[in-house]
This record gives C-alpha cells, structure tokens and sequence, in this order.
C-alpha cells in the first residue's frame, strides 16, 4: 500500500478492502481541496457528496432499517482512513451516527426507522445536549420541553453544536423537570425545519475548521410528545449510554490524524538533507519517529479493542473513556513532533502537518474533557474494586 | 436494455519498476487492476442502466484470479459477472479472444450493447473489441464519449481528429470507450460488501458447444510472438535558451530544416 503500511491489525479482506476504497475516494475527492476549506473554516455541502454516493451516511443503520448495519470495528477503521484526509471531514458523519446511536438504543421501531429514513436520503443529523454553562455539567442545561396536549414545547440555547447548520434531525436535549437535576432531563428528535429554531454563529475555530458547529436557538419549537426519545427524565442516562459508545469513535479520528502525522514526517525525513544526510539518519529524529510510532501502533489497538467489546454489547463506560484520554493525550505529542520534524517549515501553513496539530487539540476537550474521562474512569475502578 | 461489457484484468503499470540490472520489467508483485478504459466502459453501461433501465452484464476471460476485477464490476452496480475460462482458451491472441467471447455473448443471449474499453493497457493492440463487432456482425463505433436514446433512435457521440461526431446507430452496437468518454464512479460501501460474496458463474469450452475449436487457444491463434525486447532510447531531444527569443527561433527552424522535419 503506498504511503503508509497498514499495520497493528488482522484485518480482514473486506476491511482491507473498504479501507483501499474510502482511501482511494478521500484523496482523490477531497484531500485536494482541504488546504482551502481550512483556510475558510467551512466545508460545503457538495463536497459531502462523494461520501454519501458512497454510502458512508449509512454504515452504522442497522440492515432492518435499510443501512449497511457494518460492525462498529470496521466502520472505525473507514472513519480513521477518512480522518488522514481531514478529521472535520470525518466528524461531520462520525457526528450523525452519535445522534443515531441515541435513537437506536432508546427509541422505538418506528422512531428508528424514521431517523434512519431520513438519514439515508442523504441528510446529516445533530446531537444537541451543550449549552453555555452546561458542559461538563450536563444536568445544568436549563433548556425546558413542557407538555402542552399532545405536544412538547421547548425552549434552549444550544451551543457548540456539531451540524448545528447542516442537520436535518437534532437529538435535543432538555428539562421536562427544571427541579429534579440528572432525572429531570428529556430527549427529543426534532426536525430541524421545525418553526422556532434558528441557526446561530458558525464557530471560528482553532482546528476541526470543516467540521460545523453553531449555536442552535429552540424558541417555542413544538414536537409531537412521540418525539420524546426513551422515558421521560431518561434523557441523562440516555446521553450517557450513547456517548460511551462515542469516546471510541473520537479515539479512531485521532489515530487517523496520527497516523497523517507520521505518514507526512517519515516522507519529508526521508527527504530533508541536513549536514549532508537526510535528516531521518539523525538519531534524535528517529527517536522521535520511533516513540510517535509506538504511540499510534498502542492507540489503534486499544481503539479496535474498545469497538471489538461494543461489537458484543458491552457498554464500555470505562474503556471508552481509557480509549479517548489516552489516544487523545497521544495525538498532542505526535502532532506536536510532527512539527517539530518539520522544523520552521512545520510551523507554516504551506505544510499538512501544523493543522494535524491544530485538528486534535479538541480531541481532549470534546465528547467529554479528558479531566472528566479521568473521574469517570477512577469512578468505574472505585466500584469495581468493592 | 440489455448491455454486455467485456473487462480484462491487466497489470497496473503505474506500479511497474524496471530491473536495473536487466532492464526489464519487473512483474513480481505488480498489483493486477481492472483496465482503465473497461472501467470507462462499465461507466458508460451504468449510466444507460441509470437512464433507461436495463442489465448489465460484464465478462472476462482469463485465469481464475480475474473474478477479482469482476468482483470489482460488481462493487460498481453491474448485475451479473461471468468468467470465461478453459484451458483450451489458453494462449488465445486477440483473433481467437474475440472469436470466444463473441460466441460466449451469443450464448448468453440477446443483447443491445456491446461496451469495451479501446485498449487494455498491458498489449495495447486494441483489437479485441473491433473484433467481436465483426465475429457478430454487428456495427461497430469506436472512441465513443455517450449514448443517448431518443425516441427509439441510438445517438451516439464519437470522438475524432477534428472533434465531435454525432452518428445515429441502430442496434445492438459495440461501442470502444476512452478514457475522455466519462469518470468512472467509485464503489459503494455496501456494493463492495456484496460483490466480496457474489457467486461468479464460469464459462467453460462445454458450455459453449457451437464454437469452432480450431480457432481457439495457442493452435487457434493466426499471431505468433517471435520476441519482446525493451526498446535501446534514442537520444533525447535538445534543450534550447530562449534568452533572445527571435535568435533561438531561427536556429529552432534552421535545425527542423535540416533534419528534413520542414
């Protein structure tokens, strides 16, 4: 395979050969314009066209529901094999299967087959719990869904929402109970052309610039009770089941960026002539293309790992949290060695590797902090060892 | 609408390296790819099967290791792939290939295309194609870029020297396609997954029972290759300065002269 070995894992010939396909597609379709959307900080909608002709909207639907029900383990694989390309690329569909995976575990048949429906037409959908002091804390939201009939009317101020302008289903999060904290949240799917909701500003941020995310404004929005996802007050316990199935899949981007990383050092090490050597027969290079080596090669097996218990129905509260701290915690390094390769070249944008470094910041701050993964983890051990 | 397209498996020869020692080509390890222009070929049958309905159905002779650019038909939407394989149809030069896929397509039934890339890029003898139109006796248009159907009328575009042919056809036709006639598409996910599973049916000598056997394989084949060689590189070229660009212009012309090239 050029450029890069696959390696670590026993795929199979299917894997292999979905991943040689995803490749194939990501660069000839969109890794030419990636310096360009970054640069803007958006990604339009006819550049997701490639991937939904494709079929990656539809990896994670089940068969019943007219997807292509892959298993979470090779559908990482695609998503790390898309992310070299661009991790915002990546998150733009990775960020639909969070929000399914809430209705698929939680909500009804016919719920299922109608985000499913909707999806497979070719449409983004959007997981909308933040708001702007409720991060970390999510029971702080003070969104409300108050009954009225047979309909919810809800009011939030979302914020940081992934596909807030491009989704055209939210799963929303809010208080049908302002008093009772964790128990008194809710979910719904709402349609985005629903009245009441609007679009607020397209971040300007730091890395991840093609993925979308804006502030998202529900004002007296009316759904039909039926949307409500789950039990009423579940809505916690929901989020958290879906977003432990989350942490793995931000693990599998960030190898994919990793993996960019070192892909982009070895080729310009190889090149590079200091001292009348290519720099890569330097010793200190190569320590630092070993160790960024060994880091890739232990995060994509504990990513697969992690997939491989969500495979057979584990929950993985634990593991994901382990998988996401430590890939995440990883990429900071090997982005950042990256860099340091490249040397002043590294530091401008005319080379790949100083937006790697920029794409995997957030890694340790969404989906969770990695602070909070951390309690979450020493949470789990605490139990365990009762 | 029912559209046969004929695919071969070829080496990829963006990946072939040449033995320094020896220089030769080196075929150890060389990945085995569809031919481009057969993929120009499947697109074009896809496109009609999207426009106007229909099947499509693609065929490829070769060993056993082609169903994997069958396979990859498959991945791309075409319905159903066969392989034609014999040990008799072995060593078959372009003369016999076409004779046995021409039989092999009337075989399998009535069809309104023929689609074939204009060349595999391994021999490139480009003969092949043109030659099952004669075996069946049906027109033939080569360099074709599109197909349309209007009101029972086969429009066929053509590239030439000079541009753009528009010709009327009737049908069944084989049509040559090139690499300027489309872009192929990609396969699907789930297109890939289920041509990894697919049953590719082969076709054997005794599953063609009408054909003529001294016109097949090695003993059946009119060309004889006598040797192949890698051709010694004539000298290369001159790089001139332009730094007067009128000045170099007339030793440019002066130099064509007297090469007898004006």
């Amino acid at each position: 395979m050029r450029g890069g070995k696959l390696m670590s894992l026993l795929y199979t010939k299917e894997q292999k050969e979905l991943i040689a396909l995803v490749k194939e597609m990501a660069e000839n379709e969109i890794k030419p314009y990636i310096q360009e959307l970054d640069e803007k900080g958006e990604c339009p909608r006819e550049m997701f066209k490639c991937s939904f002709d494709m079929g990656l909207h539809m990896l994670e639907i089940p068969k019943s529901y007219g997807g292509t029900g892959l298993s979470y383990e090779t559908t990482a694989m695609i998503f790390e094999e898309l992310a070299k390309v661009d991790a915002g690329y990546a998150v733009t569909f990775v960020t639909t299967f969070v929000a399914l995976r809430n209705v698929i575990l939680s909500g009804t048949p016919e719920q299922g087959k109608y985000f499913a429906d909707v999806i497979g037409k070719g449409n983004f959908a959007s997981f909308a719990l933040t708001e702007p002091n409720a991060g970390s804390d999510p029971a702080a939201i003070r969104g409300t869904a108050v009954k009225d009939g047979d309909e919810y009317i809800l009011n939030a101020s979302k914020t940081f929402i992934t596909n807030g302008a491009l989704a055209s289903l939210f799963v929303g999060f809010f208080k049908t109970d302002p008093e009772a904290g964790h128990n008194g949240i809710s979910t719904f799917i709402i349609d985005a052309d629903t009245p009441g909701i609007t679009i607020g500003k397209h971040e300007d941020k730091m890395g991840l610039r093609l993925s979308n995310t804006t502030d998202v404004i529900f004002e007296d929005v009316r759904v039909p009770a039926s949307n409500m996802l789950g039990k009423d007050g579940g809505g916690f316990k929901l989020a958290l089941n879906a977003l432990n199935l989350s942490r793995a899949f931000v693990a599998t981007l960030a190898v994919g960026i990793m993996q960019r990383a070192l892909d982009e050092s070895i080729k310009y090490a190889k090149e590079r002539k200091q001292f009348g050597k290519p720099i890569i027969k330097f010793q200190m290079v190569q320590q630092m293309l070993a160790d960024m080596a060994i880091k890739i090669e232990a995060s994509r097996v504990l990513v697969n790992n992690t997939m491989r218990l969500m495979d057979n129905g584990n929950l993985v509260r634990k593991e994901g949290a382990i998988t996401k701290t430590f890939v995440s915690d990883c990429a900071q390094e090997v982005t950042s060695n990256a860099v340091q390769i490249f040397g002043g070249y590294g530091y401008s944008k005319e080379y790949p590797v100083e937006k790697l470094m920029r794409d995997c910041k957030v890694f340790q701050i969404f989906e969770g902090t990695n602070q909070i993964q951390r309690m979450t983890i020493a949470g789990v051990l605490e139990r365990e060892y009762k | 609408m029912n559209i046969v397209v004929c695919v071969k498996q070829v080496p990829d020869t963006t990946e072939i390296k040449i033995d320094p020692v020896k220089n030769t080509l080196i075929r150890k390890g060389v990945p085995s790819i569809l031919n481009p222009f057969d993929k120009n070929a499947l697109e074009q049958a896809l496109k009609l099967k999207d426009r106007y309905g229909g099947r499509v159905t693609v065929i490829s002779m070769g060993p056993d290791h082609a169903k994997e650019v069958l396979r990859e038909a498959l991945s791309m939407g075409a319905d159903k792939a066969y392989l034609v394989t014999d040990r008799a149809f072995g060593g078959s030069d372009t003369y016999a290939t076409s004779y046995i896929l021409s039989k092999v397509i009337e075989k399998l039934g009535s069809f309104d295309f023929v689609l074939v890339g204009k060349q595999a890029i391994d021999g490139d003898t480009g003969q092949t194609g043109s030659s099952i139109a004669e075996h069946l006796g049906i027109s033939r248009l080569s360099y074709v870029l599109d197909i349309e159907i209007s009101e029972s009328k086969c429009i066929v575009k053509r590239q030439v020297e000079e541009g753009i042919e528009v010709v009327e056809t009737k049908l069944p036709v084989l049509c040559t396609l090139t690499k300027e006639s489309n872009k192929p598409r990609y396969a699907t996910i789930r297109g890939k997954i289920d041509s990894l599973k697919a049953e590719i049916e082969e076709i054997h000598l005794t599953d063609v029972p009408d054909i003529d056997t001294t016109k097949i394989g090695l003993n059946g084949s009119p060309t004889r290759v006598k040797a192949t060689f890698t051709p010694k590189r004539q000298s290369s070229g001159e790089i001139m300065e332009a730094v007067n660009p009128e000045k170099t212009a007339k030793v440019l012309v002066g130099k064509l002269v007297e090469s007898k090239l004006l």
